[in-house]
């Protein structure tokens, strides 16, 4: 059986800087992939390269075998992948309800099914209570939601996750992390990009590690832990600090 | 009650000729209904989907001469421009698109800004076509009373409303205000966002002739630089839907009543008359810093000003 998301040796280049080097991976289906790596290691690119907002430089993303890379962020949502941002990006001025609505229609037939799949995105992600509230005065925990409730309002098969746990506190990030499993229980795959070593090694089942653009190791959340070359890439090496 | 507010406002509109007014006043009321058509497609494009146009008189202009030249060339009446712009509105949209809507933000603006402009020129200049300079005039008007042509453009507003208030609630509304909120999350949440910002252009754009082309039949002349002008048309425009409300149902309309008489009134002011593009300028930046929403978006705002001053 085919991997659900294949990154086949993906290379992507800004001029003469070359921010990922022949990447190759797979995300199974069901699983949850934590993909780490210190700042400017090429995380938020891999993803805008899955997402679409960057054509690879070499290499293909195939997404349950059909090649997606070279297609639009919109077609590839389509495909069943949906996306939240780094740096939250809610649809300020509108509602919380508004902002998850207005991606339901991806899928809806109308407004009212818009409206239904919406209402039960937010009871999904604890925002039910805040729907009618203006995006932009939300605080952060709750933006960061309304990202998770917006994407998966698109009934994705794939979700990827960009640091959807900086800024949380724990409390937040519990409440997080028990949503992320419920989305798992669903069958929704995630990739996941984060910095809270807790969440990754509690959440995954895999890891990937990129450091400088390349891939420098990839197992489960031990032997991650345990990997000389990662506790390098985090530390420095041990006789030079 | 509130549901039925357009229905209310549509009849009380409909009875306004029993009600005998001077042939000036039927002039303004004309206008500001003109105006509001205008202000509503533009509304749709810049308040709606985010995508600010400073060029709308390209559109306005477009229309008119659409009107304007099946009668000049073709001898027929000049009433056909309503429905012949409509498809001539929607083809040069979408290829106005296909050029400016590749730009965002304030690129867009400007390309839009030029485009009228671009159009001012040509218009003045394939005098074989347009009559250049010397514009195109009908020779008879249909009616000499201004009542039907009240009704016509009545009629072309009502219709304009309901289709601004059905698309908006309607998916692709919420597609445009996703476009105009964060353009790179609408495509990545799934919207074309290429395809919708041309949609927008387009309804707009054919609002904004339609408008154009009662404009030829209501006025009986046009020229280059009554139906292409940037300041006059494409600046009013906006003004219009800043004054009244952007991205709001009724801020169109409010925005026509309000430029449209204010304009009227300070043209007649002995002396300051001569200087009305002035004040217009000071009154758009009073309305940017105090009600950057508009009459209608700020509402509140103004009635609370208002319900203050009372008890003192």
């Amino acid at each position: 059986m085919t991997s659900l998301l294949q990154i086949r040796d993906v290379s992507k280049r800004f001029g003469g800087l070359t921010a990922l080097m022949a990447i190759s991976y797979s995300v199974e289906k069901g699983e949850i992939l934590g993909l780490i790596g210190p700042n400017g290691a090429g995380k938020t690119t891999l993803f805008n390269v899955v997402n679409g907002f960057y054509p690879p430089s070499k290499g293909d993303v195939l997404f349950k075998g059909e090649r997606i890379s070279h297609l639009q962020p919109y077609q590839i949502c389509r495909r069943g992948i949906g996306r939240t941002f780094q740096v939250v990006r809610p649809l300020q001025r509108m509602t919380a309800f508004d902002n998850v609505i207005a991606s339901a229609f991806l899928r809806a037939k109308d407004k009212a099914a818009a409206e239904k799949v919406a209402l039960e995105v937010l009871e999904f992600t604890g925002l039910l209570g805040d729907r009618n509230l203006v995006s932009k005065g939300l605080p952060l925990g709750k933006r960061k939601k309304l990202e998770i409730a917006r994407a998966l309002a698109t009934q994705p098969e794939m979700l990827l996750l960009d640091e959807s746990f900086a800024g949380l506190n724990p409390f937040e990030q519990n409440e997080l992390i028990d949503i992320i499993r419920k989305v798992k229980a669903r069958g929704i795959t995630i990739m996941i990009i984060e910095h809270h070593m807790k969440v990754i090694m509690s959440l995954s089942d895999r890891v990937v590690v990129l450091n400088y653009g390349e891939k420098i190791a990839e197992g489960t959340p031990k032997e991650i832990a345990n990997n000389p070359l990662v506790i390098e890439a985090y530390l420095g090496e041990a006789d030079s600090a | 009650m509130k549901k039925f507010m357009p229905l209310i406002i549509l009849a009380i509109l409909c009875l306004l000729p029993l009600a005998g007014l001077s042939s000036y006043i039927m002039h303004i009321v004309i206008l500001v209904i003109m105006w509001s058509i205008i202000g509503m497609g533009w509304n749709l494009l810049g308040g709606y989907c985010g995508q600010v146009s400073f060029g709308h008189a390209a559109f306005f202009g477009m229309g008119a001469y659409a009107a304007g030249l099946i009668y000049y060339h073709l001898g027929i009446s000049a009433w056909w421009g309503l429905l012949v712009s409509v498809p001539v509105l929607t083809l040069s949209s979408l290829v106005i698109g296909f050029i400016c809507l590749r730009l965002r933000g304030a690129y867009f603006a400007l390309s839009t800004l030029a485009l009228g402009e671009v159009l001012r020129v040509t218009a003045a200049n394939l005098v074989k076509f347009t009559h250049g300079d010397l514009g195109i005039m009908i020779k008879q008007r249909t009616w000499v009373d201004k009542t039907w042509y009240y009704y016509i453009v009545l009629i072309l507003a009502a219709g304009s409303f309901w289709l601004i208030k059905t698309v908006t609630e309607s998916k692709w509304g919420y597609y445009f205000v996703a476009i105009r909120e964060d353009q790179d999350a609408a495509n990545s949440l799934g919207i074309n966002t290429t395809l919708y910002k041309t949609i927008a252009l387009c309804l707009s754009g054919v609002l904004t002739g339609v408008a154009g082309a009662f404009y030829m039949n209501y006025m009986g002349y046009i020229d280059p630089t009554t139906v292409f002008p940037l300041y006059d048309i494409s600046i009013v425009t906006v003004m219009v839907v800043m004054v009244g409300g952007v991205a709001t149902f009724w801020g169109p309309a409010l925005g026509a009543l309000i430029m449209v008489f204010l304009a009227e009134l300070i043209r007649s002011m002995p002396k300051i008359g001569a200087a009305h593009q002035t004040l217009f300028g000071i009154l758009l930046i009073l309305i940017i810093i105090f009600l950057p929403n508009g009459v209608a978006g700020d509402l509140r705002k103004l009635t609370r000003l208002f319900k203050r001053r009372r008890p003192a």
